[in-house]
């Protein structure tokens, strides 16, 4: 197909007003855009700042131990350096700075003007932006976490932890949230937002990769939400999840945390290798090889990272079998990880390479990653670990691994995608000279504490005496850090300051292939016109492409309607299917965060009425938004786009990516559920009577509330049929019945635990059933607030037949509600009987 | 003449069938185990038992990835053609898909072994 201009359009008019729809609010508007390349900056510019603040926390720590029985610093403030420099570094720079490259990247990359939810993606951003400060700033007052980044309990359930294991708990389960909400963002906007053309076997090997870390999140995250809620229900209202003395037990907690913590260093780890598998064939000049085994290896590592939890619970004595089976699965990830490695090898082989900056950093972070690698398959043999457990052999090996496979990948890609940001470049020069001190200073930092380690140097202490063969090495290691911390203060200064005054330079300085270099940074809509896409690396075999995109001569090049718009596309082959208009400039998304961050911080120091006043703030706040700024009727049913194509403006059910939004979330939450599930059968496991001789909730009313909220789903479905059908009357008595019947089924669920007198802080298993149910009539609650949601949008005539969007989500929703219910009731109310 | 294969299926998520698996071997083996050391007994007291129950899990197991990775394979033209398949077109995807789900089932067949070994090594509850 080629790219004919029409000749009776008036381009300029149209150049026009597309800069106008899509443009940035100025002044301190500034703050309430939307728009993914405002956020995807915001994001990275508050990841990299983090991380600069946790590495002065890194410096810290080194600075203490560079001497024996130093006392720079008071145990105290020691034991909060050092866990908010693991907390920091993991959950608000590995994570996020990928979510901030992602939403920066994809939709240029993908073709589209936007990703398909983009006050989601500032709401995300705002959450973490408050969540993070609020972590961060702990530390000022003396407050800060102080148990280890992985909070282990008894420790951190103890009166010792102090407020700061709240603030870790609660402070990070509202970043998991904004994780969440990113992952919905990006799983939809790469599945159903591609330029058309751009089949799976075309994708950007970035989205692949994406793709499946996005997955990832979904199952790996809610396992540490549910962690987090038994976690703070025991500190705040003393259920004794993890206190053996009542039936609990600590381990439930290392299950529930490396679930999570597991597959997070993959999480981290895929996007890095993500962006050399962009970086890399630029530089090799040509395609990469291997591209099916590039996806290989990413679905691999994202499945097998999931059995790989127990390898960090290999010293607390569970039985030798499971060890096995997961020493096994360590072993094994090593291969499609290795896979990666080989297939750059061979495309550099293949090619002629370039080595600029970015392939330096990219080269070296691999070097340094391999060797982690290699002391990650030593660690993860029982009888090794056993030995190097929670000595500086772990740290060294973990730093191996995080710097190598992802600090370095992401300063390779800051050079790459700098001059995406404004047109203006980097420096070469100041990047090799902070390239080699970040080597040299990086191995000279770490490689030392693998011997540190196997002189049994435990990690965490806070200092150590002269005479046992520590000192020397640490010294080294501090020096080395200093080194390193030179060397990224280089690159610093060279964001911040040399940048100022400069000429704007060529966007596409290394002459890459693929389609995210055809933006222009001075423009915000994304791309200019959404091309049709014949190649891995359209700018490489599609001739004029540039050119003709730029001069809007492909799909979508108008904004007539002074809307927001981009195309949605199917999911295999990304044929033309609608024209999505998404949310524009707003200040609902910052109310949004802050309230729901009022929540959390307010619970934090058990600020009761102010934390039930901002939760209803927020609910409001987000009625609000929905209300008005999602499911808009069209004022016409379809839109031409150019090239004779005509597409719908509304979509529902599984065509909507509202639909695929609700699925992807309630995955998520279904995930959290079955972590909670799986805590009520652990203590099954670790007990002879689990129930600890209490009375259950009875069968009764635990049946009569799976019954009541059956009846509610039933009468979703009757609705959206009803609906559907034109027969408006019988849809509203139907939701409306729907909505008391889901009240009767939250106060049937309670009414359980609550008749046969459990008391939740008596003994964890009264603690675990309250735990479900409420966990059940919280959400079948939300159902009743949906269903009441779906009859105003009807009353108020924004829901009709034709346009039943809210309706079939909602249907969703209660589809997985039944789930919840069904397992919940079946566990409290039947497995109990069934012994 | 009947075909023994059933129809093919065009979807994203074929791709996944071998990993998943995988993954519920895995869970199966883990959690089996788990309980038969937790909870003596409910299991029976045989470790025997529970290594051969393994071996049935994993057996059957290497056989649904068999059957995944012969549908890959017939996805993917019998081998008829050859990577990079990375032509715009929707037989060029089928390829792909074809091969990359081959390879996957590759990795799962050898990830289902690895996973299967410790009960070919192991003879009891040892903690």
């Amino acid at each position: 197909m080629s790219a004919q201009p029409e000749p009776t359009r008036d381009k300029a008019t149209e150049e026009a007003q597309l800069r106008a729809v899509w443009a940035k609010p100025t002044g301190w508007r500034y703050w309430t855009s939307v728009n993914n390349a405002q956020v995807g900056l915001w994001y990275g510019a508050t990841a990299f700042a983090f991380m600069l603040f946790a590495g002065l926390l890194g410096l810290l720590i080194r600075a203490q131990l560079a001497v024996p029985q130093n006392d720079l610093l008071s145990a105290e403030t020691y034991n909060q350096v050092y866990t908010l420099h693991g907390t920091v570094m993991m959950f608000l720079f590995a994570v996020p700075i990928f979510e901030a490259v992602a939403i920066f990247l994809l939709p240029p990359m993908l073709g589209a003007r936007e990703l398909p939810f983009p006050r989601l993606g500032a709401f995300g951003f705002w959450s973490f932006l408050i969540g993070g400060i609020f972590v961060c700033g702990s530390i000022f007052f003396g407050v800060a976490p102080n148990s280890g980044w992985f909070m282990y309990p008894p420790l951190a359930t103890s009166e010792q932890a102090g407020i700061g294991a709240d603030i870790w708990l609660l402070g990070l389960s509202f970043i998991e949230v904004a994780s969440l909400a990113a992952a919905v963002e990006l799983i939809v906007g790469i599945m159903k937002c591609r330029a058309p053309g751009m089949r799976v076997n075309l994708m950007p090997l970035f989205a692949w990769y994406l793709l499946i870390v996005a997955g990832m999140i979904l199952f790996a995250f809610p396992p540490l939400i549910a962690g987090d809620l038994l976690f703070e229900l025991q500190r705040m209202f003393d259920w004794p999840f993890f206190d053996p003395a009542r039936g609990g037990d600590p381990l439930l907690w290392q299950h529930l945390f490396w679930i999570f913590g597991h597959p997070e260093v993959y999480i981290i780890f895929l996007p890095a290798i993500a962006l050399l598998a962009m970086i890399v064939p630029t530089f090799a000049r040509r395609p990469i090889v291997g591209y099916s085994w590039i996806v290989l290896a990413a679905v691999g590592t994202g499945f097998l990272s999931f059995g790989l939890w127990v390898h960090h619970m290999f010293a607390t004595g569970l039985p030798q079998i499971s060890l096995a089976f997961f020493s096994a699965a360590s072993e094994a990830v090593a291969i499609p990880t290795a896979v990666q490695i080989f297939v750059f090898i061979a495309t550099m082989l293949a090619g002629r390479v370039i080595f600029s900056t970015p392939m330096l950093f990219a080269m070296g972070g691999i070097a340094i990653f391999v060797m982690g690698g290699l002391t990650g398959v030593m660690v993860a043999l029982v009888p090794f670990d056993w030995q190097a457990h929670d000595t500086y052999f772990v740290v060294a090996h973990l730093h191996y691994v995080l710097i190598g496979g992802m600090l370095f990948p992401v300063f390779a890609g800051l050079y790459y995608y700098y001059p995406l940001i404004g047109g203006k470049h980097m420096s070469d020069r100041v990047g090799r000279f902070a390239f080699w001190l970040m080597f040299a200073g990086f191995n000279i930092t770490f490689f030392p504490m693998h011997l540190t380690g196997l002189r049994g140097m435990p990690r965490r202490v806070y200092t150590y005496p002269a005479d046992i063969g520590w000192d020397w090495l640490n010294l080294i290691s501090t020096m080395g850090a200093v080194v390193l911390g030179i060397g990224m203060f280089a690159v610093v200064m060279d964001v911040t300051l040399h940048r100022r005054g400069k000429p704007r330079g060529e966007v596409n300085p290394w002459n890459a292939g693929t389609l995210e270099w055809i933006s222009e940074p001075e423009e915000n809509w994304g791309v200019r016109s959404i091309p049709r896409i014949e190649s891995r690396y359209p700018l490489w075999d599609q001739e004029a492409l540039a050119r003709q995109v730029n001069a809007g001569d492909w799909y979508l090049p108008d904004a007539k309607e002074g809307r927001r718009e981009t195309l949605v596309t199917s999911v295999l082959d990304a044929e033309p299917e609608q024209v999505l208009r998404v949310g524009g400039t707003s200040y609902v998304t910052i109310i949004s965060a802050l309230t729901l961050g009022t929540v959390f911080v307010a619970l934090t120091f058990k600020w009761w009425i102010v934390s039930l006043i901002s939760g209803l703030a927020f609910m409001a706040a987000v009625l609000w938004w929905l209300w008005n700024g999602t499911g808009d009727i069209p004022e016409k049913d379809g839109k031409d786009i150019g090239h004779g194509i005509s597409l719908p403006l509304y979509a529902s059910g599984v065509k909507s990516v509202g639909w695929w939004a609700m699925f992807i979330t309630m995955t998520g939450d279904g995930t959290a559920f079955a972590s909670l599930v799986f805590g009520y059968f652990f203590f099954w496991t670790v007990h002879a009577d689990f129930t600890g001789g209490i009375a259950g909730p009875g069968m009764f009313w635990p049946m009569m509330a799976l019954a009541l909220f059956a009846l509610s789903w039933a009468a979703t479905l009757a609705a959206r049929e009803a609906n559907r059908r034109g027969k408006l009357a019988v849809a509203w008595i139907l939701l409306g019945s729907g909505a008391l019947t889901s009240i009767a089924g939250c106060a049937a669920a309670l009414a359980g635990p609550l008749t046969t007198g459990m008391d939740p802080t008596a003994h964890v298993y009264a603690a675990i059933v309250w735990t479900l149910v409420i966990w059940a009539a919280l959400h079948g609650a939300m159902g009743g607030i949906m269903q009441l949601y779906c009859l105003a949008r009807s009353l108020a005539g924004r829901l009709t037949a034709r346009h039943d969007m809210e309706l079939h989500n909602v249907a969703l929703y209660w589809h997985f509600m039944l789930v919840t219910a069904l397992v919940t009731f079946a566990v409290v109310g039947l497995f109990p009987e069934a012994l | 003449m009947r075909h023994p294969l059933p129809p093919e299926i065009e979807s994203l998520w074929t791709l996944f069938t071998a990993p998943v698996v995988w993954a519920l071997h895995f869970l199966a083996c883990y959690v089996t185990a788990a309980i038969f050391c937790a909870k003596p007994g409910l299991l029976g007291n045989d470790f025997f038992a529970l290594r051969t129950l393994i071996a049935g899990i994993t057996l059957l197991s290497l056989a649904m990835i068999v059957v995944a990775a012969l549908l890959a394979w017939r996805q993917w033209g019998f081998g008829t053609g050859d990577p990079p398949h990375d032509d715009p077109t929707r037989r060029d995807r089928l390829l792909f898909q074809g091969y990359a789900t081959l390879l996957l089932s590759g990795l799962s067949f050898v990830a289902v072994i690895f996973t299967a070994l410790p009960a070919v090594f192991l003879t009891e509850c040892l903690r």
